[in-house]
C-alpha cells in the first residue's frame, strides 16, 4: 500500500481547530495532506468515510499484555493488534510483568516485541523499586534510558512510607513522572470486593474505602514534598476525586484516571458470585461510581483507561474469591466510551479529551496531527455501527469481561500509527 | 432467572436463603415438622429416596454437619457416599471443575457441599450437569442456609408467631456465614425485629441494609428479645486483630445467666455449635433450662431430610403440627 485517502470523514480534530468534513491522504509514517488536491491523490487506496468519524488514535494508560511472565493469558503481539484495531493506538504497560520492568534487559525485551507485533505503539513505566518491592530502589534513570516513559508503583503498593518518599525525590531531581496506584497494603488485604453491602450479603472479604484514601492522602503528601510530577492510577472512591481536587487546588502537578469499568458498574455487578466483575481496585458503590463520573466530566480526573488485564479462561472458572481479578478491556474501551457521551456524561470532544489527548499530555506525547509530514495517529470509526460485545467478537485472548452481552457502539473501520495501518477486512 | 428456584416455585438446589419466598421457607418447616418423628427415631426409615445417591462433598473438615446429613438421607433410604476432598485431590492440585466431573461420572443425584470459600456452591451448582442437586452445607462466609432453616423451625416450634419476635445474634456476625443465612430467614419470615450485637471489628459493614439493628453493648441489645443466638468465636481471631482476648470478648460479649435475665423471661437460647463454653457462653446458660441447642441438633435432622425431600422431588407424607 502506497498511500491513502479517506473521503468524506467528519474530523474530530477540536484540539487542532478541525471540526468538519474532510478529505486525508497519508502513507505509512507520514500525512500528505489534509484537504490534498485531486493530482496528489492518484494512485491512493480510497476509503469512502460516507461522514464517519475521524478521531485521534485513543490512548491507554493501563493495558497488561502479560509478556513475560504469563503468556498463557495473552501476549504482546495478540494485544498489541487487538488495540490497534479496536482504535487504541498507543498504550502504556504496567511495570508488574514478571520479571517486573525493573531492569534494562526487560525494558528492552518488551519494546522490541512491541515493535515486532506491529500493532499499537507501546509505552512502557518502569519499576519504581526493585522487583515492585519494599527495600531497594530500582535504577530509575537506567530504566528511563532503556526507553521508560515514567515509573510508578503499579500493581503492587509501596509499603515503605520511607522508601517511597526517597524513591519520589529522586525521581524528582531526573525529572520522571511518576505514576502511582494508591492501595494500602493493610487495610483490606485479602479482600476481594467493596467494604460494603455487597460483601456483607456474599460474605466477602472487603477492601473498605479508607484502603484507597488513606494511601493517597500519604502519597499526595509525600508527591507535594518531593516537588515531583505524579499520576495518581485507577480511582475507585468518590472520595479520592475530592482529595485530587483540592491538591490540584493547592497548585500541585498531579494528574488522575479511571478504568472503564468503574464508570459502568458498581458493586452490585458481583451479584451473585461473577468472577468477571472480581477487580481490584473494586467496584464500589453507585455514589463512587457516580462520584467518578462526574469527576471525569469536570476533569479533575484527567484520562480514563482499560486498564486491560486478559486471563486465561481458568483463571476466572473458581470459587469467587480465588479467580485472579481483572478485566479484559481493549474491546469494551470505544464502544464504553461512546456511552459516556451517550449518557451524557461526556461530549465527544470531552471523550476523546479523556480518552486519547489528556493521555497523551500525561505521558508527554504531542497531540495527533493532520498536517503535512505528521506522524499518522488517527482512527476512523462507524459510530453507529452497534454490537453485542461476545467472545466471539472480541480480539484480544482474554475473553473475560463483564461486559459480555453489552449493546456497544463504534466500530473501527481503519487505524493508523506511525507506519502501521490497519483496514478492516469490508473496507 | 433464579439457579435455586424452578418456575413452579420449588427448589432445585439450595444455595443460599437469599430469594426463597416465604411460603417455601414455611413448607420446609412445616415437613420438617412432618418428619421430625422418623428422624427422632433411629430404627424407622422413610423409603423416600430409595435408589438415589447422595455425595457428601466436603472441601472442609466439619464432623459433625458431614454426619447429619450422612444421617438425614439414611434415614430416607438413600445411599450416602463420603468424600473428604479436603485430604484428597484438591490438596494434588487438581482443580474444583476437575473434581466435579469426575464425580459426577459416578451418576449421583445430590451433592451436598461444604467449601471454605464463599460462592463455592453457586460455583459448583452452575457447572454441574443438569439433574445434579447442590445442597450448600456451608460456603466460606456466605452461607449455611440449612442451619438456618433448622434455626427458623426451633423459632417457630417455642414461638410460632415470627412477626411478634425479636431475635438478637450476639458475636462474630463478620465472619459467620450462619448468620448470614440466619438474616435472610429470618427477614424473610417477617421478624419484627432483628439485632447483631457484637463489637464493629466483627460487624460487616453496611449489615443495617440487610435489615439488622446493630448494637455494640450487649445488654442494650439483648433487652426484651424473644430469642438470643451466640454465634462461635473462632480462635484465630485473636491474630487478625478482630478482639484482644477471650477472656476480654467474655467480659463484654459472654452471653451470662445475669445477661439473659436481661431478654424476655421466657426468651430461648441458641447456638449453632460447637461451642465455646466459656468464651461466647457460659455453662449455666448453654445447659440451662431456656438453652434448646440440643434439640437444634435434633430439628437439624429432620430439617435436612425435609430440605433433601423436597430438592430431589419426594413427597413428605403430611402431618398437623403437634
Amino acid at each position: 500500500m502506497s498511500t491513502v485517502l479517506i473521503r468524506g470523514a467528519y474530523l474530530h480534530f477540536g484540539h487542532a481547530g478541525i471540526e468538519r468534513v474532510a478529505d486525508v491522504l497519508f502513507e505509512p509514517g507520514r500525512v500528505l495532506a489534509l484537504d490534498p488536491e485531486p493530482n496528489q491523490c492518484r494512485d491512493a487506496h480510497v476509503i469512502e468515510a460516507h461522514g464517519r468519524w475521524l478521531i485521534p488514535g485513543l490512548t491507554d494508560l493501563a493495558a497488561r499484555l502479560r509478556e513475560p511472565g504469563a503468556t498463557h493469558k495473552a501476549d504482546i503481539r495478540s494485544e498489541a493488534q487487538a488495540a490497534l484495531r479496536n482504535g487504541i493506538t498507543q498504550l502504556v504497560v504496567p511495570p508488574d510483568t514478571q520479571p517486573v520492568v525493573d531492569s534494562t534487559a526487560v525494558v528492552e525485551l518488551i519494546l522490541r516485541r512491541a515493535r515486532e507485533a506491529r500493532g499499537a505503539t507501546v509505552h512502557l513505566i518502569g519499576a519504581l523499586t526493585c522487583g515492585l518491592g519494599d527495600e531497594t530502589l530500582a535504577q530509575l534513570g537506567g530504566l528511563r534510558g532503556a526507553g521508560c516513559i515514567a515509573v510508578g508503583n503499579i500493581g503492587r503498593p509501596v509499603s515503605n512510607s520511607n522508601l517511597l518518599r526517597r524513591a519520589l525525590q529522586y525521581a524528582a531531581s531526573l525529572e520522571l513522572p511518576v505514576h502511582l496506584q494508591c492501595i494500602d497494603p493493610w487495610i483490606g488485604a485479602g479482600g476481594v470486593a467493596h467494604d460494603g453491602r455487597v460483601a456483607a450479603l456474599q460474605g466477602l472479604a472487603g477492601i473498605p474505602e479508607t484502603a484507597e484514601t488513606l494511601s493517597l492522602a500519604r502519597d499526595l503528601m509525600l508527591v507535594e514534598e518531593a516537588g515531583v510530577r505524579a499520576h495518581f492510577a485507577r480511582l475507585s472512591c468518590a472520595r479520592s476525586v475530592t482529595m485530587i481536587a483540592h491538591a490540584k487546588a493547592r497548585g500541585l502537578a498531579v494528574s488522575a484516571d479511571v478504568a472503564m469499568p468503574q464508570l459502568m458498574l458498581n458493586e452490585h455487578d458481583l451479584l451473585p458470585f461473577r468472577s468477571e466483575a472480581h477487580l481490584i481496585p473494586p467496584l464500589r458503590t453507585s455514589a463512587d461510581r457516580d462520584g467518578l463520573r462526574a469527576g471525569l466530566s469536570a476533569g479533575v480526573i484527567d484520562a480514563v483507561c482499560s486498564d486491560h488485564q486478559p486471563h486465561d479462561a481458568d483463571a476466572k472458572l473458581k470459587p469467587f474469591a480465588s479467580t485472579e481479578p481483572g478485566a479484559s478491556g481493549l474491546d469494551s474501551f470505544l464502544g464504553l466510551g461512546l456511552k459516556l457521551v451517550d449518557d451524557g456524561v461526556l461530549s465527544v470532544a470531552g471523550w476523546l479529551e479523556r480518552a486519547a489527548l489528556a493521555p497523551r499530555r500525561i505521558l508527554g506525547l504531542e497531540a495527533p496531527s493532520l498536517e503535512s509530514g505528521a506522524i499518522p495517529d488517527f482512527v476512523l470509526v462507524d459510530p453507529d455501527f452497534e454490537r453485542s460485545l461476545s467472545a466471539g467478537n472480541m480480539l484480544s485472548r482474554g475473553k473475560n469481561t463483564p461486559f459480555r452481552g453489552w449493546r456497544l457502539r463504534g466500530r473501527v473501520e481503519l487505524a493508523a500509527i506511525a507506519d502501521r495501518i490497519w483496514i478492516h477486512e469490508e473496507r | 432467572m433464579s439457579l435455586q428456584v424452578t418456575p413452579d416455585g420449588r427448589l432445585r438446589h439450595l444455595l443460599t436463603i437469599d430469594g426463597i419466598p416465604r411460603e417455601l421457607l414455611m413448607g420446609l418447616i412445616t415437613a420438617a415438622e412432618s418428619l421430625r418423628s422418623v428422624a427422632l427415631r433411629g430404627n424407622k426409615k422413610l423409603p423416600l429416596l430409595r435408589g438415589r445417591t447422595i455425595v457428601n462433598l466436603f472441601f472442609e473438615a466439619s464432623t459433625r454437619t458431614r454426619t447429619t446429613f450422612e444421617l438425614a438421607a439414611a434415614r430416607l433410604s438413600a445411599d450416602v457416599v463420603n468424600l473428604d476432598v479436603a485430604a484428597s485431590s484438591t490438596s494434588k492440585g487438581e482443580s474444583l471443575l476437575d473434581t466435579l466431573a469426575t464425580l459426577e461420572a459416578m451418576h449421583c443425584d445430590m451433592f451436598v457441599v461444604r467449601h471454605p470459600e464463599s460462592g463455592a456452591a453457586h460455583f459448583i451448582a452452575e457447572h454441574a450437569s443438569e439433574g445434579v442437586a447442590v445442597l450448600n452445607a456451608g460456603d466460606g462466609r456466605h452461607a449455611h442456609p440449612t442451619q438456618a432453616l433448622l434455626d427458623a423451625y426451633t423459632v417457630h416450634r417455642h414461638k410460632p408467631n415470627f412477626s411478634e419476635l425479636t431475635i438478637a445474634i450476639v458475636g462474630d456476625v463478620l465472619h459467620s456465614r450462619v448468620a448470614r443465612s440466619q438474616l435472610r430467614a429470618f427477614g424473610t419470615l417477617g421478624v419484627n425485629e432483628l439485632r447483631v450485637i457484637g463489637p464493629r471489628t466483627l460487624i460487616p459493614a453496611a449489615i443495617e441494609e440487610l435489615g439488622a439493628r446493630v448494637y455494640t453493648d450487649l445488654d442494650t441489645g439483648i433487652a426484651d428479645a424473644d430469642v438470643v443466638i451466640a454465634l462461635r468465636l473462632q480462635r484465630e481471631r485473636m491474630r487478625g486483630a478482630f478482639v484482644p482476648s477471650e477472656s476480654e470478648y467474655y467480659r463484654h460479649y459472654g452471653l451470662t445467666a445475669e445477661r439473659v435475665a436481661l431478654a424476655k423471661p421466657d426468651c430461648i437460647v441458641m447456638h449453632p455449635g460447637p461451642m465455646n463454653r466459656g468464651i461466647e457462653i457460659a455453662s449455666e446458660v448453654a445447659d440451662g433450662s431456656q438453652s434448646v441447642i440440643l434439640e437444634q441438633v435434633s430439628n437439624g435432622l429432620a430439617m435436612r431430610m425435609a430440605v433433601m425431600s423436597h430438592i430431589l422431588g419426594a413427597r413428605v407424607p403430611q402431618a398437623e403440627f403437634a
